[in-house]
């Protein structure tokens, strides 16, 4: 490790490798560190299921997830990585009125911004995805959905790996195992940062540690409109393909997709109280199997495989957090709740924009730190995840 | 699962309870209170990897809210005790307002 850096970006997921990867593509600024207390996408983009989409309720939160859609769509071309990315359709049930009006409302934001969002029956449901429950029989039977056709899923693992080749062979330095243990201030700018392997001095300190960012800020003396989160997930023994689409349903707190692999790839909500503990629970499994069932009745005999947790910082509004803070030359990329990872290369593109010209782009202002303050928040709640 | 000593009904799974957010005593509300206080209460949190005082509220039982330690790293409960007044839990010197 140098013991300078123009740049350190803390947490080496698909963020800040996506971040370092653009500073050194777009703007030519390699003497940059990228610092992970572990190996490369062992946190959020290790663990979250994979899917993307732009279907969001706001203007600014489309926008932005449109933009990354996009750069998604080139991203194997671009980093000569295959990420296996399926763009397959991404159905969002509604069970109730009050469900089918959001949705409505959603489909009607996305169409003003060109995104492909649409509002299907259980007429049109049953060709889209026949294997879905739409009998009247349920709980909580199918009355609508949103459907978008350009989401779909990825492999989460190859876009870490894709950025962090490509940031690689453009100088940047990958610092993996390598805990940082403090900030250095002064004069109320950042000068530096302390790690398990040794102190370094550094121009830019960006934070993209999803999950962990109030513990990093604190380092700073930065509190956060943050709080911590577990969201499991799990995957079933491998099936044979028979799910062609990602099928979400709010109401009943779900997402399911069938992997490459034939794996049901399955998630819920956030859990019912915050922790940094990333131990999975019965309860979770048990709440889960019983929605999954609900819509796919068949399923009854599949095994779980195995399941996980990671972690997830939620703002007040469900949207992130980025852009520049108090401290000066504190960068922060934080906030990113349930929904991080479908946003790493725009995130990693625009905030490479930042650093470079020191000027915050278009698409992040809205996102900006300081819009609680403002009275501007971005609720996103409808949109961002499931579960309310 | 996670099990709580309620107060008033003792222990019991927490799917009884609902988690109610870290202890952060609310700024008196005098027409002198600063907007900055009323926004880092609002929207602030210490969110922090270690002992937390929180609340909790007994929702399938007593209908009592109270007041829980816990370590967010492991989950694991050091106390439970009923709140007395803002200015009790201050006393202690363990709880910054």
């Amino acid at each position: 490790m140098k013991d300078h850096y123009d740049v350190v970006i803390i947490g080496g997921g698909a963020h800040g490798l996506a971040c370092a990867y653009y500073l050194a593509r777009d703007h030519g600024i390699t003497d940059v560190a990228v610092i992970d207390k572990s190996y490369i996408g062992a946190g959020g983009s290790g663990r979250n299921t994979a899917i993307i989409r732009s279907n969001y309720l706001t203007r600014e939160g489309v926008q932005f997830y449109d933009a990354s859609v996009k750069l998604y769509e080139g991203l194997a071309q671009e980093l000569d990585f295959n990420v296996m990315f399926s763009q397959r359709g991404h159905l969002t049930l509604a069970h109730n009125d009050g469900s089918v009006r959001t949705m409505r409302r959603r489909a009607e934001v996305n169409k003003l911004e060109d995104v492909d969002s649409r509002l299907v029956f259980p007429d049109e449901l049953a060709r889209i995805c026949p294997q879905l429950d739409l009998s009247e029989h349920p709980r909580f039977p199918i009355l609508a959905a949103l459907y978008h056709p350009p989401g779909g899923i990825i492999r989460h693992d190859a876009v870490v790996w894709g950025y962090a080749r490509g940031a690689d062979q453009r100088g940047v330095d990958i610092h993996q195992y390598t805990e940082v243990t403090g900030i250095d201030v002064a004069n109320g700018a950042v000068t530096g940062v302390r790690t398990t392997k040794g102190n370094l001095s550094a121009g830019v300190v960006l934070s993209a540690t999803a999950g962990w960012a109030s513990n990093v800020a604190a380092m700073v003396d930065l509190e956060l409109p943050l709080d911590t989160f577990p969201l499991q997930a799990c995957v079933t023994e491998p099936l044979k393909p028979f799910l062609d689409v990602v099928v979400v349903s709010g109401s009943l707190h779900v997402y399911v997709s069938q992997s490459d692999r034939g794996e049901l790839v399955m998630g819920a909500s956030v859990d019912p109280f915050t922790s940094y503990s990333m131990a999975g629970s019965l309860d979770f499994l048990e709440g889960l199997s019983g929605h999954v069932l609900e819509l796919f009745p068949f399923l009854s005999k599949a095994r779980i495989l195995r399941q996980w947790a990671g972690l997830c910082e939620m703002p007040p509004d469900f949207s992130p957090l980025m852009g520049f803070t108090p401290v000066v030359n504190f960068l922060l990329d934080a906030g990113w709740g349930t929904y991080g990872f479908k946003a790493s290369p725009i995130c990693g593109k625009t905030m490479a924009e930042l650093i470079a010209t020191r000027q915050t782009p278009e698409l992040l202002h809205p996102f900006r730190l300081t819009r609680f303050a403002e009275y501007d928040q971005v609720g996103e709640k409808g949109a961002a995840s499931v579960g309310h | 699962m996670l099990r709580l000593d309620c107060p008033n009904c003792g222990q019991r799974n927490s799917a009884e309870f609902r988690y109610g957010g870290e202890y952060d005593p609310r700024p008196e509300a005098t027409i002198q209170t600063a907007e900055e206080d009323w926004i880092r209460y609002l929207y602030q949190r210490r969110n922090v990897m270690g002992l937390q005082i929180e609340w909790w509220y007994h929702r399938a039982g007593c209908g009592l809210w109270f007041l829980v330690e816990r370590d967010r790293r492991s989950n694991e409960v050091a106390r439970t005790w009923r709140w007395q007044s803002a200015g009790a839990e201050k006393a202690t010197g363990e709880i910054e307002s």
